[in-house]
């Protein structure tokens, strides 16, 4: 089923953290096996933001040697970073196994984070100079915690709860997913695409790298390539809604822009509430109520349709 | 359970008798006449008795089972405070009631519904009145998909736009929608009336048995097997009544309406399926 959920604030920024966290907690009944979180802080245009990974959850609790894995890959990871030519400025391990990295750097950033994700195990979860993707396994709650979300000042922000049904229980495949290597690019995604495998052997032709056998990674792939093809947003994700083919209704944020579409069956639910001020989205209703108690009006976009608000 | 009423009315509408029994498969629905069923279980309320419920901080079941109580209790006019777009409110209510939602709904609101007379001041989601048998359900803002998914009896108001497969399954009662309704309404619809007053969006009707839907704004296009029928003085008199019944009316007259019913060239309930035709269409 999953339950996707988005919103955005124009013009200001706002504790976009807590407010995810609610909407995403009131979504937990569509998506109990994960819960991820794209959110999306003032941009630094000198300085980047890196969410990493160097192992699954699920590896934690097998083995001894685990451990010390983890801190191997995460000692090669600055090793080749520090060869790359990257400065770090700042750390965070949120777990034993995910790690916010922020640095400088000016060279080729798709070279540096193939040679990072070449390490056994590890993911880059987000890279950009606003985006910063946090997931994991629990409810929005419990990820919130782990990660400190609560407070997190942001312009916009994308989540997602997830029912795990056509690929495994991890933080591979759980939502949202980076569009890899394109700064500050993230999909979450509610449905099926029956075209999955056609579209992935194209796509992995002219390069592009997927990290799970999750269907909702293709979108957030395709997008990627429509835009460095030369596409705006609105126009990669209208083309999508031809292209892509099954049930799907899909969020993408960027760095400061949110977007939503619906496949032409409308199959799969969104509610939105939109404002001069505003804009609120989310597979169900009670979401929104999360963050807007008193009454407001809502409506569901209609089938087919594509949209997208500037923060 | 009273009898059935009979009435030549559908077959000058172009459809066929009800052959169904049971009153929620009464071509005239009106909350007025009441008074010929009950449930033997069914709360003797007094409509005239009122209470509030507020729903803040309670799950859904909670607000159900307070509901219940009120009920129970012989209060016969129950508002609803704060629902706050929570699921499956107000379901199974087999007896009258005056029941008045102050706010929004969420998915499966007033599902499988038997009597009551609902007012939602706010906006419903997904398969609002879904099994609805009789009462009147009236929604002033929006509705989400799959409105009135299989109702069997009763109308179904809303003064609003409405998603995609609205009335989907329809085998009964009345489907009313203010404003525009999305793709595929009418899907499979078996029995009933539907009115659109604004735009009906693409494959409207599509593999409809019977039951005759009414749009007045422009339709993208008809689904499978369904065609355009003639408008009678009938149809603009029913219309004109049920209307005028919500204080609803549509800018170009109801006259002026696309009348949309079954061609019968797939399926219908007096033929087994030709499988030769189903290939030709």
């Amino acid at each position: 089923m999953c339950g996707i959920a988005g919103l955005i604030h124009r013009g200001k920024s706002a504790d976009v953290g807590s407010e995810l966290t609610s909407m995403l907690q009131a979504l937990k009944h569509r998506g109990p096996d994960s819960t991820g979180f794209a959110l999306y802080g003032n941009p630094r245009e000198d300085e980047y933001v890196m969410r990493f990974k160097v192992a699954e959850q699920e590896d934690m609790r097998h083995g001894f040697l685990i451990h010390d894995q983890v801190k191997e890959r995460k000692a090669e990871v600055d090793k080749r970073l520090e060869e790359s030519g990257v400065r770090k400025t700042a750390e965070l391990d949120a777990t034993e196994y995910a790690f916010r990295y922020r640095f400088s750097f000016d060279g080729d950033m798709k070279r540096t984070a193939d040679y990072v994700e070449d390490i056994e195990g590890v993911e880059i979860l987000s890279l950009g100079n606003a985006l910063e993707l946090i997931k994991d396994l629990g409810d929005a709650t419990v990820v919130s915690e782990q990660y400190s979300l609560s407070g997190f000042e942001g312009t916009h922000a994308i989540g997602h709860t997830r029912m795990a049904t056509e690929s495994d229980v991890d933080i591979r495949s759980a939502h949202p997913y980076w569009a890899y290597p394109y700064n500050d690019i993230a999909v979450v995604h509610n449905g099926q695409l029956t075209n999955y495998w056609g579209f992935r052997r194209e796509m992995e032709r002219r390069n592009h790298r997927f990290m799970s056998n999750c269907d909702s990674e293709l979108i957030a792939v395709y997008i990627a390539d429509r835009l460095d093809r030369g596409d705006e947003l609105e126009e990669a994700m209208t083309r999508s809604v031809d292209e892509l083919d099954g049930v799907f209704t899909y969020v993408v944020a960027t760095e400061d822009k949110l977007g939503m579409a619906k496949d032409v069956m409308a199959a799969k639910p969104m509610v939105l509430y939109e404002s001069d001020e505003f804009v609120a989205l989310a597979s169900e209703e009670v979401a929104i109520r999360s963050v807007f108690p008193h009454e407001i009006d809502t409506y569901d976009p209609y089938e087919g349709e594509v949209k997208v608000w500037q923060s | 359970m009273a009898e059935l009423k009979t009435t030549d009315s559908p077959l000058e509408m172009g459809m066929h008798t009800e052959q169904l029994s049971g009153r929620t498969q009464q071509v005239f629905f009106s909350s007025e006449e009441g008074d010929n069923y009950t449930y033997p279980w069914a709360d003797e309320v007094d409509l005239d008795k009122s209470t509030e419920i507020d729903a803040e901080g309670l799950e859904g079941k909670e607000v159900n089972l307070k509901i219940r109580d009120a009920m129970g209790q012989g209060y016969g006019t129950i508002t609803v405070l704060n629902p706050a777009a929570k699921h499956s409110l107000g379901v199974g209510i087999l007896n009258r009631l005056n029941l008045r939602f102050e706010g929004s709904l969420g998915y499966f609101g007033c599902g499988l519904v038997d009597g009551p007379n609902i007012v939602v001041t706010g906006r419903v989601g997904w398969s609002c009145a879904e099994n609805m048998m009789a009462g009147t359900i009236v929604v002033e803002k929006n509705a989400g998909s799959t409105f009135g998914a299989a109702l069997r009896g009763g109308d179904l108001v809303c003064k609003g736009d409405v998603g995609s497969r609205t009335g989907i399954d329809q085998k009964g009662g009345t489907i009313i929608v203010g404003g525009r309704a999305g793709a595929f309404s009418g899907f499979m619809m078996q029995r009933g009336r539907m009115v659109i007053l604004g735009n009906a969006g693409k494959n409207l009707g599509d593999s409809m048995y019977d039951g005759t839907i009414y749009v007045g704004g422009a339709i993208e296009d008809l689904g499978v097997d369904a065609v355009e029928g003639e408008m009678t003085p009938l149809d603009a008199q029913w219309l004109t009544q049920k209307l005028g019944q919500y204080g609803l009316e549509t800018p170009n007259g109801v006259e002026k309406m696309t009348k949309i019913v079954s061609g019968k060239q797939l399926w219908n309930y007096d033929n087994l399926e030709p499988s030769e035709k189903k290939l030709v269409l």
